[in-house]
């Protein structure tokens, strides 16, 4: 599988890391040979078998709805690069 | 009075409970040798001195009212992906300057609640992702040992490379660590060290920071197989906090050690045997195997077909899982934040520069695989290629209890040696991954060294939620092993 450049771009675009014209090109080989290495693969017969969801046969568990924690927004936003009034602040979205 | 530096979590625990040393004592000698040596090896990112006296004297006052925990007055490591209330915790990334969680992780509370006291917080391999501790913003962890009569620094494998490093060279008792391919077992072979990667669920993940969760699992690095048992002890737990921490009651493991191998039956997967294995993990795997004969264990060759897709299928699960985990390093919540033009300009800006190479190439290998029209090729099929592999352990495992193969495929490489090529170092984890990927427990004990004077690893692999038998069968390696060098103190 080879990907090409507008490829890279568009993943790129899609997790949200801005990458230079160089980290592109380097990122275009190494991405195909991983996922070249990876087509092996298709070698193996995976008709009628499930994908495994959990490695240890379990039911999930289920709780009450209810709230068991919270109200302390000022601990919440005590990391924020950037807060005020405990919100955290983003750059404007809406004009 | 014994270097009390020297001395394992067992054998500390009866010396403070005899009054040959205070928990003070035994934690500052520690204190003052990570003093000495951290420079040099960079294990420590973030000492903690302070912490850790307050810690220990409320552990004598404990002691001295009788009320003595599993752990009490024993000085540990934690890696740096274990999230400590008020104390800063960063996964050696860039993007998480300057947290401090206003949390405690499962896995550290319950070992403070034991009496454990922390020294400080562990370097390990960006996000966990790597085989060398090479990807740390923090810098490379140096490796305490060197080949016989050369000086060059070689890596302490990854990413628990902070961990393995400190419990070698004696800085801290015993340390925290995580597994998610190999990221336990393969720096304890790299150093010599005990590691123990718990079944999938025994520990809690709640508070550690997350990379693939369905296959992360928390486990330690200590010196000997019973300390890794007292820490597992207290490690696991099943936690409310964790839908995924199973229900299970934790054993008594040093209770579940006891006892002979004798008339236990013992696998060998002949596709561990693969092509280009060097002749000295060869003959350490042959030796491991005759070990386990003297002992009266029967030992059989076991199949496990489809070993050969476990790490191109981690490498699909691994990156998609974290490419998911890691969306939300955005510069709003916590840590770094570069600003850019518009809302998502600044998410680039931030995410491009607080994620190194490494994770960066994951993250995009995870959004490639995830994005529309590649879901069922990639994700999908690498998921069912899991179940056949889950299949091939659950056969084998009806005709056997435990089994033996090599930990890695080499004695631990230089710096700079693998990093140039990203596949060669996934090659690392070959032996170690298909265990994760079946949710195994697995442990690394140290067997042997290598022609260039360097410690080995055997690795032994267990049916779920049995890491009694194999604690007992790891005593089976240590001991036969008998005493094995120690890394010289060149940087004393």
């Amino acid at each position: 599988m080879q990907i090409n450049e507008a490829t890279v771009k568009k993943i790129a675009k899609l997790a949200r890391i801005k990458v230079t014209d160089q980290e592109t090109k380097s990122l275009e080989g190494e991405l195909s040979s991983i996922l070249s290495w990876v087509e092996q693969l298709n070698e193996v017969d995976t008709d009628d078998v499930e994908p495994l969801t959990s490695v240890v046969e379990t039911t999930m568990k289920k709780r009450e709805d209810v709230v068991t924690d919270g109200g302390y927004a000022q601990r919440v936003t005590k990391n924020a690069p950037l807060s005020e009034d405990n919100f955290f602040v983003v750059p404007k979205v809406v004009e | 009075m014994p270097d009390l530096l020297d001395l394992s979590i067992a054998e500390a625990r009866e010396g403070l409970d005899n009054g040959d040393f205070s928990a003070k004592e035994y934690t500052e000698s520690h204190l003052k040798e990570i003093e000495s040596a951290n420079k040099a090896l960079n294990a420590f990112i973030l000492e903690t001195p302070e912490k850790a006296l307050e810690m220990a004297a409320k552990s004598d006052d404990r002691m001295a009212k009788g009320e003595t925990g599993l752990l009490e007055g024993i000085p540990l490591g934690i890696k740096d992906l274990f999230c400590t209330d008020g104390v800063r915790t960063t996964a050696c990334s860039h993007i998480l300057d300057g947290f401090e969680p206003p949390y405690e992780s499962t896995v550290t509370e319950n070992l403070w609640n034991a009496g454990a006291v922390m020294l400080g917080k562990l370097n390990l391999d960006e996000f966990a992702m790597g085989s060398s501790n090479e990807t740390s913003h923090y810098g490379e962890v140096v490796n305490p040992w060197r080949r016989d009569g050369d000086e060059a620094k070689l890596v302490p494998g990854g990413s628990s490379g902070g961990s393995a490093s400190a419990v070698a060279a004696h800085l801290c008792a015993a340390a925290t660590a995580t597994d998610t391919g190999g990221s336990i077992r393969q720096p304890a072979a790299f150093t010599g060290t005990v590691g123990l990667k718990p079944t999938y669920g025994r520990v809690s993940r709640w508070g550690t920071i997350a990379f693939a969760s369905s296959l992360d699992q928390a486990g330690p690095i200590t010196r000997t197989v019973e300390d890794a048992a007292l820490m597992l002890q207290v490690m696991a737990s099943h936690d409310p906090k964790d839908t995924t921490s199973v229900d299970v009651a934790v054993p008594d493991y040093r209770k579940e050690m006891e006892g002979k191998v004798k008339g236990m039956t013992l696998g060998i997967p002949k596709e561990y045997r693969v092509d280009g294995l060097s002749e000295e993990i060869e003959a350490l795997w042959q030796q491991g195997i005759e070990w386990y004969k003297d002992a009266g264990a029967k030992i059989v060759e076991v199949s496990l077909p489809h070993t050969k897709y476990a790490l191109p299928a981690y490498y699909i699960v691994a990156p998609a899982e974290a490419s998911s985990n890691l969306a939300r390093y955005d510069g709003v919540k916590y840590g770094l934040r570069v600003e850019g033009d518009s809302i998502d300009g600044m998410y680039e800006n931030t995410r491009a520069e607080g994620f190194g190479a490494e994770v960066k190439r994951r993250i995009l290998m995870g959004t490639y695989v995830l994005s529309a029209g590649y879901y069922d090729a990639y994700y999908l099929k690498a998921q069912k290629v899991r179940t056949r592999i889950k299949q091939d352990f659950d056969e084998a495992f009806k005709n056997v209890d435990v089994m033996l193969t090599p930990t890695t495929p080499s004695p631990a490489f230089a710096m700079g040696e693998k990093s140039g090529d990203p596949l060669e170092m996934y090659l690392n984890d070959i032996f170690t991954v298909t265990v994760n990927m079946a949710g195994l427990p697995g442990i690394s004990v140290p067997a042997g060294m290598s022609k260039s004077g360097l410690p080995l690893g055997l690795q032994l692999i267990g049916k779920p939620f049995d890491e009694g038998t194999l604690l007992k069968a790891g005593q089976v390696i240590e001991q036969a092993a008998g005493e094995l060098p120690k890394p010289t103190k060149w940087w004393a």
